[in-house]
């Protein structure tokens, strides 16, 4: 345990480079320099200083760690921070990918730096806060703040229909969190307080609990995105900048998972088995129609992005089996796709940059100029479909032999998610890759540089230790899923027996 | 006791004396003089505020049951007496500029001001009703003040045969109740109320409708909001930015206060119609603000939708909800008064604009100003960590806490539309490419718009003065 508050200093950290990057003036080009510069170190250092949560982090414990507790609204609603087995990991892929999307960023973006610089900052401050919140109200900050930074992210930066995925993006989401406000205040006023962990060990009453389930649910199924709400995302996806991009596919879209796991399983545990078969009819359906509809995409983003649906799909899946293997693996399958369709994002960047298209048809024959960009996208590739060895295939097993336990036509449909998941990713590579290099534009197309092979060379790094030997992260989560299925098992049988003695 | 009682409302005696000698300094040096008086009458504000602040601090009522110091008083007058400073402050750039600038302008505010503060310390159907028609009277002069104008007169003339309407109305509305009770002193309306109402009930009950029907008119909320938008473009800027911040303030602590002391035995009576009207506001401000192209246009349904949220905290009828309401007025006085600061700024070397599209790409002419801007329209949204969250937080942890579950959802829900439009203003300044930019906005429209956007900003820091007040004064009044 450390004594100091690490946990505000890494969510506050990004806010000192916002301040350094507005300090710093001089003309359009040497700002934007020191702006890229100042962004860098500072994510980078985050990083580093977050690393210390891991080292420090007592695996064998369950309860909420590194807190710190002070004063901010009154009347029960106080500024709480602490991480256990669930969140830990969120942060540190929060900080791994921050300064690879800085990195990303650092040529594709030429106007108006300093404030790009600044909204990723922001952007990370508040999304190291999301996962360590521990006040309903402070997560609600933190997660609504986010839209704003994003917003703008796609609005200013982003492609040729950039306004309506903007504002398609924002809206979606905030009606959906609008209705969890509704329920957060709901269970404040119950329970008379917003703090997160007396919320988990308080019996809501199971008729209510489907409603605050439901609002709950609003805003965490468009977050995460399940169908039928997921259309805001292949816009979003699309429009946005790489480094934009790969923040929606690697964080953002963890906070829906994240809601799931901190707030309905554990404090609605009765509506969350009511509930459960919804979850996986919708979860089904995202792998099959997302699958199919990925098949036939021309834009590579937007293909991705639909993949990044049906890889959600697997994830509420083994969430709500609420068997170890499928919590531990939808944690883990969360990082890998953090991991994975990140770096896919960032391939199609790579050629993005050079080509300036996302259209598949454009493409074809990379291997011939471009070996090592085949390569790197092979890797994440495989990864995406679940090559064993790869991050990928260990929390795709997890969820599937989690979800076997509970519910098999469920891991059967699932299952052939994983092929279809299969085809359209080979597809993609052999569509972009492979074949002959006809294309006159494609003849003089540059390999990955320097800047771009440091991007990429960590994410490889990561995405095989998962795949291989994914302990150290799975040591992690036990002592905390464990602890929530318990939790979960007990609160069943407490409103068995209150229904049971209401007869 | 007559010297006890005028020390009660010294505040108020200052404030009219001062305008009065602001008045002859006008009178004896003509409009050169008047900078300075807008100067000295902001000096008035800061001064009266003070001895506002140096109150009795119990609840004390003086000439006769008339009128009452409280709590509660403090914190609304504070608040008045501040949008009113900023109001005068924002106005004399401009009125030096369009060549509106008399003398008459600052005092009509000190005065329409002096009325409100009477409102909110009124404790008797009498002097709520000399308190609105000072105000009022002084607000119709200032709404025309721009003579040559057509729109600006046409404004005035239309805001001036509403108003006096729906004095008519109120006034109906206090007769009925003084006929059929006795008595317009609040306090022995109330002791009436909780001693039963048998006999009484119908006529109260129209009497108090009329009566919600006159306060409406003046918070411009749903139906009787139909003035609002043609005043609020039509007037001169500064006006609106006066008329959308301190007369709503005073009027909403109007409705509190009636509806809470005296007839707060008749809860059930009027919550249906508060409820409808905040439902109707909230509606009508998210939907009809959507195609607005003049930027005042769409404060003006902005404000109707915002006055919607206020109620709401009204509609809760308990002290939580008084508490929103007022946490609410404070955050939406300092938004409006940036955000107006904001449009203020709006000119170009031939003249001031209007339109919405005149702010395509600022955040590129003008960095600053636009990130001020873009800080008010989240806020307005209510979108977290800016201080407008908080504001709706309360009013709906007040309306969920009551019960009023449906009205918090339609609320929030409306509060999504209404995030449309401000999201659009934002679109407008920082995704569209840059029109012709404006003219670097003054020195106090930076330093005000400064302020509000640190306000608006970093309230979620500190936010324990405001919370405090808002429960000190809110408790008040349930005591």
């Amino acid at each position: 345990m450390l004594d100091w508050p690490i946990l505000s200093t890494v969510t506050f950290l990004p806010l000192v480079g916002v301040l350094l990057i507005l300090l710093t003036s001089g003309k359009e080009e040497s700002s934007a320099r020191n702006a890229r510069w100042v962004a860098l170190w500072t994510t980078l250092f985050t990083f580093v200083i977050s690393l210390f949560i891991w080292i420090n982090f007592d695996n064998g414990s369950a309860a909420f760690q590194f807190v710190e507790k002070g004063n901010w609204l009154g009347n029960n609603i106080n500024y709480h921070m602490g991480v256990d087995g669930i969140s830990m990991l969120f942060i540190i892929l929060t900080t791994f990918l921050m300064p690879l999307c800085i990195l990303a960023s650092w040529e594709a973006i030429t106007v108006r730096v300093r404030e790009y610089m600044i909204a990723f900052l922001i952007m990370e401050t508040l999304m190291i806060g999301v996962f360590c919140a521990l006040d309903m109200v402070l997560f609600y900050l933190f997660f609504e703040a986010g839209l704003i930074p994003m917003f703008l992210i796609i609005g200013i930066w982003g492609g040729g229909q950039r306004v309506y995925a903007s504002f398609k993006f924002f809206l979606y989401t905030l009606i959906g969190s609008v209705l969890m406000l509704v329920a957060m205040i709901t269970m404040y006023f119950i329970a008379g307080t917003t703090d997160i962990p007396t919320l988990i060990s308080y019996n809501f009453d199971p008729n209510l609990q489907l409603w605050l389930w439901l609002a709950f649910f609003a805003s965490f199924a468009v977050k995460v995105p399940m169908w039928p709400v997921h259309t805001w995302l292949p816009d979003a996806h699309v429009q946005a900048p790489t480094a934009g991009s790969v923040i929606l596919a690697g964080v953002l879209l963890k906070m829906g998972g994240y809601g799931f796991l901190r707030f309905s399983i554990p404090m609605f545990p009765d509506a969350s088995v009511y509930f459960a078969p919804l979850v996986f009819a919708l979860s089904v359906i995202a792998i099959i129609y997302t699958s199919l509809v990925a098949l036939v995409q021309k834009d590579m983003k937007k293909l991705i992005a639909y993949s990044s649906v049906a890889h959600m799909g697997f994830i509420t899946i083994g969430v709500f089996t609420f068997t170890q293997q499928g919590l531990e693996g939808g944690i883990l399958q969360m990082i890998s796709h953090g991991i994975v369709s990140g770096a896919l994002f960032l391939c199609v960047g790579v050629i993005y940059d050079r080509l300036h298209t996302r259209e598949i048809a454009r493409y074809g024959g990379l291997v011939n100029r471009m070996p090592k960009y085949a390569l790197i996208f092979l890797i994440f590739t495989m990864a995406t479909i679940g090559l064993p060895g790869t991050s990928g295939f260990v929390g795709e097993f997890l969820i599937l032999v989690g979800a076997y336990q509970v519910n098999t036509t469920v891991a059967f449909i699932a299952t052939i998610g994983v092929i279809l998941g299969a085809a359209y990713s080979l597809w993609l590579y052999r569509r972009v890759v492979f074949g002959e290099l006809v294309k006159e534009d494609l003849k003089n197309i540059m390999d990955v540089g320097r800047r771009e092979l440091l991007i990429f060379a960590p994410l490889i790094i990561v995405a095989f230790w998962i795949g291989i030997y994914p302990d150290p992260f799975l040591d992690v989560m036990h002592a905390s899923v464990l602890n929530l299925m318990e939790h979960h098992d007990a609160s069943l049988q407490a409103g068995q027996t209150l229904i049971n003695a209401s007869k | 006791m007559v010297l006890p009682d005028l020390s009660i409302a010294l505040p108020e005696i200052f404030l009219a004396v001062t305008a009065m000698a602001l008045l002859m300094i006008g009178a004896f040096r003509g409009n050169k003089s008047t900078s300075l008086i807008s100067w000295l009458s902001v000096l008035a504000f800061v001064v009266t505020g003070v001895l506002v602040q140096i109150e009795a601090q119990t609840s004390v009522t003086a000439f006769g049951g008339l009128y009452r110091d409280d709590a509660f008083g403090i914190f609304m007058k504070t608040l008045c007496l501040g949008a009113s400073a900023f109001a005068i402050i924002m106005s004399i750039d401009y009125n030096r500029r369009e060549k509106l600038a008399r003398f008459e302008f600052p005092i009509l505010i000190v005065i329409a001001t002096l009325g409100m503060m009477v409102m909110i310390s009124a404790n008797d159907l009498m002097s709520v009703y000399l308190g609105i028609e000072l105000m009022s009277l002084s607000l119709y002069v200032t709404a025309a003040f721009k003579r040559d104008s057509v729109r600006s007169t046409e404004a005035g003339l239309k805001y001036f045969v509403l108003g006096a309407l729906s004095s008519g109305m109120l006034l109906y509305g206090m007769s009925l109740i003084y006929g059929f009770t006795g008595t317009t002193n609040f306090d022995t309306l109330a002791d009436l109320l909780a001693a039963g109402r048998e006999g009484m009930d119908l006529g109260l009950l129209i009497g108090l409708v009329f009566l919600i029907a006159g306060l409406a008119f003046k918070v411009s909320a749903v139906p009787f909001h139909m003035w609002t938008p043609d005043v609020y473009e039509g007037v001169p800027t500064p006006v609106t930015s006066f008329f959308a911040a301190a007369p709503k303030v005073a009027a909403i602590a109007l409705f509190l206060r009636v509806f809470i002391s005296p007839f707060g035995e008749m809860v059930a009576q009027w919550q249906q119609i508060i409820v409808f009207i905040s439902v109707a506001s909230m509606i009508l401000g998210a939907f009809a603000a959507i195609n607005q192209k003049n930027i005042k246009r769409l404060m003006a349904y902005s404000s109707i939708g915002h006055i919607g949220y206020a109620l709401v905290g009204l509609a809760a009828g308990t002290e939580e909800g008084v508490r929103g309401v007022l946490i609410y007025m404070a955050i939406y006085v300092v938004m409006n008064v940036g955000t107006f600061a904001c449009i203020l700024s709006m000119r170009h070397r031939d003249g001031m604009v209007e339109d919405i599209s005149e702010l395509a790409g600022l955040s590129k002419t003008q960095p600053y100003m636009a990130f001020a801007f873009l800080l008010f329209m989240f806020s307005l949204a209510g979108i977290p960590p800016l201080a407008g969250f908080f504001g709706k937080f309360y009013i709906f942890v007040a309306a969920i806490n009551a019960g009023l579950i449906p009205l918090a959802v339609i609320g929030l829900v409306t509060s999504v539309v209404g995030a449309f439009y401000y999201l659009r203003i934002v679109k407008i300044i920082y995704f569209d490419d840059a029109a012709e930019g404006f003219e670097p906005s003054s020195r106090t429209q930076s330093v005000i718009m400064t302020a509000s956007a640190l306000f608006v900003g970093l309230f979620v820091l500190f936010p324990a003065p405001l919370l405090e007040g808002a429960s000190a004064a809110a408790a008040v009044l349930f005591s």
